[in-house]
């Protein structure tokens, strides 16, 4: 699997793409959500709320197992994608693009995000 | 993952195919080849492939062999026709379930023991225990079988394809020696999955060559390889316990809701097989008083309920969830929990399950959750 170029990845396995006017959005890597199997449920944080850079802000349910879902930076929660909350399999098919998870204005991102070939190797995927 | 796991002899092809492995029992195992759902519903409309070859088999012959099994299990093993094969259980002298077990009468006083693979040992001591006094023999065959279930409608055509052997003539829990794809095998119609289907036991090395023509035969039909995962969900739409789950050594068949497997009427060793007494007392406490009962629970909402989350009911803890799973066939959630009697008739209001803080609302139902059509 190839993690694109132009998004920056946590060690929790999330991605991040470039931000535009402030907004980021964020989603799970191809190799999490192959490591997690079905995604079956998603609970996203809401419009509105604030998130913490490396601290739980929902979950992921699949079949064997739930998983916390982190924020990847902090800011304000601007959009959820709905389309991950009515079919959760969206996450599994198209990880980097339509199986993206929610969108934040950016306050702050820590300093260790890492680049593609950075993540590549740490998941040594 | 441990190094020291134990591989099947179709390890090398499940990595050819790109499993995802788990560890199982001590086992490295295939959990899912692509997509656990996939493959749920491959066996539930066309078939499905599994390496079970973890499962422990162990041959007990020999004069007394029938004697033996009588006294060490709880069913009446000597009612077993010859080329037939019986679900029970082994219980520990307190009636507490060591294991379930199928076993399958392979000739006049032959029989073949299969044991799950956490269990396989425990349940070889016992019975190695259990055999004295018996002119019988115990024989760990655990080394001795590779396991290869076909399950699913389509999977009498699929097997009809690659052997000769009379598979109409062939009932549900029954077994018979054949040959399968040019490979002796004992080819048994049971399975794990609330489909009909085959088990199919073969020597070792003879299993990548099995599994490599069954896919073959299998391809027209729309069968893939399935791995552990979609099997959990397969069996738990079926109503069917699972060993640690369901079963443990703290629980008696009768307050799993099993006691049907326990026969006080046997045809050998009646009155001595181990557990009777407290097996006796655990039949009349579920006539008189049923502490909890096993059900079957349904979600009204998407969240997935998982074994050790508390059944509540009006802010009370009122029993706990065995085994749950997002069901692809019903499209919800659904669990296996032990709750108390009051709660436990299908239909009753009000019943949840604590996930995680939240006391999401499920209806109690009878099990199994699915049946296919016969």
């Amino acid at each position: 699997m190839s993690n694109p170029q132009q998004l920056r990845y946590s060690k929790e396995h999330e991605w991040l793409s470039a931000t535009e006017d402030g907004v980021a959005t964020i989603g799970i890597t191809e190799f999490a959500a192959n490591a997690l199997g079905d995604v079956v449920y998603a609970d996203l944080p809401s419009v509105g709320d604030t998130v913490t850079a490396g601290e739980t802000c929902g979950e992921l349910e699949s079949t064997k197992s739930v998983s916390d879902l982190y924020s990847p930076v902090s800011g304000e929660v601007v959009e959820a994608n709905q389309d991950v909350v009515d079919d959760p399999s969206l996450v599994n098919s198209a990880p980097f693009e339509g199986g993206w998870l929610f969108k934040v204005r950016v306050a702050q991102e820590p300093g260790d995000l890492l680049s593609a070939d950075e993540y590549t190797a740490f998941a040594g995927s | 993952m441990s190094n020291t796991s134990r591989h099947t002899a179709l390890d090398a092809l499940h990595r050819e195919l790109g499993a995802t492995m788990t560890d199982f029992a001590g086992w490295d195992m295939p959990l899912r080849y692509a997509s656990e759902r996939d493959e749920h519903n491959a066996v539930r409309t066309r078939a499905g492939l599994f390496d079970l070859s973890h499962m422990g088999e162990i041959t007990v012959s020999g004069p007394a062999a029938v004697d033996l099994l009588n006294h060490a299990l709880v069913g009446n093993i000597g009612s077993v026709g010859v080329g037939r094969a019986r679900y029970t259980m082994i219980c520990q002298a307190d009636g507490g379930i060591l294991d379930d077990l199928i076993v399958y009468r392979l000739g006049e006083s032959e029989y073949m023991v299969v044991a799950n693979a956490g269990n396989a040992q425990v349940v070889l001591d016992a019975l190695t225990e259990r055999a004295a006094g018996f002119d019988a023999q115990v024989r760990d065959d655990r080394d001795a079988y590779a396991l290869i279930a076909v399950q699913g409608p389509e999977s009498p055509g699929i097997l009809k394809a690659v052997t000769d052997a009379d598979l109409d003539g062939l009932k549900y829990y029954a077994g018979l020696p054949g040959t399968v794809a040019g490979v002796p095998a004992l080819i048994a119609r049971t399975g794990y999955t609330g489909e009909d289907g085959f088990e199919l036991f073969v020597a070792p090395e003879h299993a990548e060559g099995l599994w490599r023509a069954l896919t073959e035969a299998g391809a027209p039909a729309g069968l893939i390889p399935c791995g552990l995962s979609c099997r959990d969900t397969l069996r738990l739409e079926a109503g069917m316990p699972l060993y640690g789950h369901e079963l443990t050594t703290a629980l008696t068949p009768f307050d799993a809701g099993l006691g049907r497997v326990v026969k006080f009427e046997k045809t050998s060793h009646a009155d001595d097989f181990v557990g009777v007494e407290a097996l006796r007392a655990a039949a009349e406490r579920a006539e008189a008083a049923p502490p909890r009962k096993l059900v079957g629970l349904v979600a009204e909402g998407r969240r997935v309920p998982r074994a050790g989350m508390s059944v509540v009911a009006d802010g009370q803890v009122i029993g706990e969830v065995t085994s749950g799973a997002p069901s692809p066939t019903l499209g919800k959630p659904i669990a296996m929990a032990y709750v108390d009697a009051a709660h436990a008739a299908p239909g009753t209001a009000g019943v949840g399950v604590d996930i995680r803080g939240t006391h999401e609302p499920y209806e109690v139902v009878a099990l199994p959750f699915y049946k296919r059509q016969k």
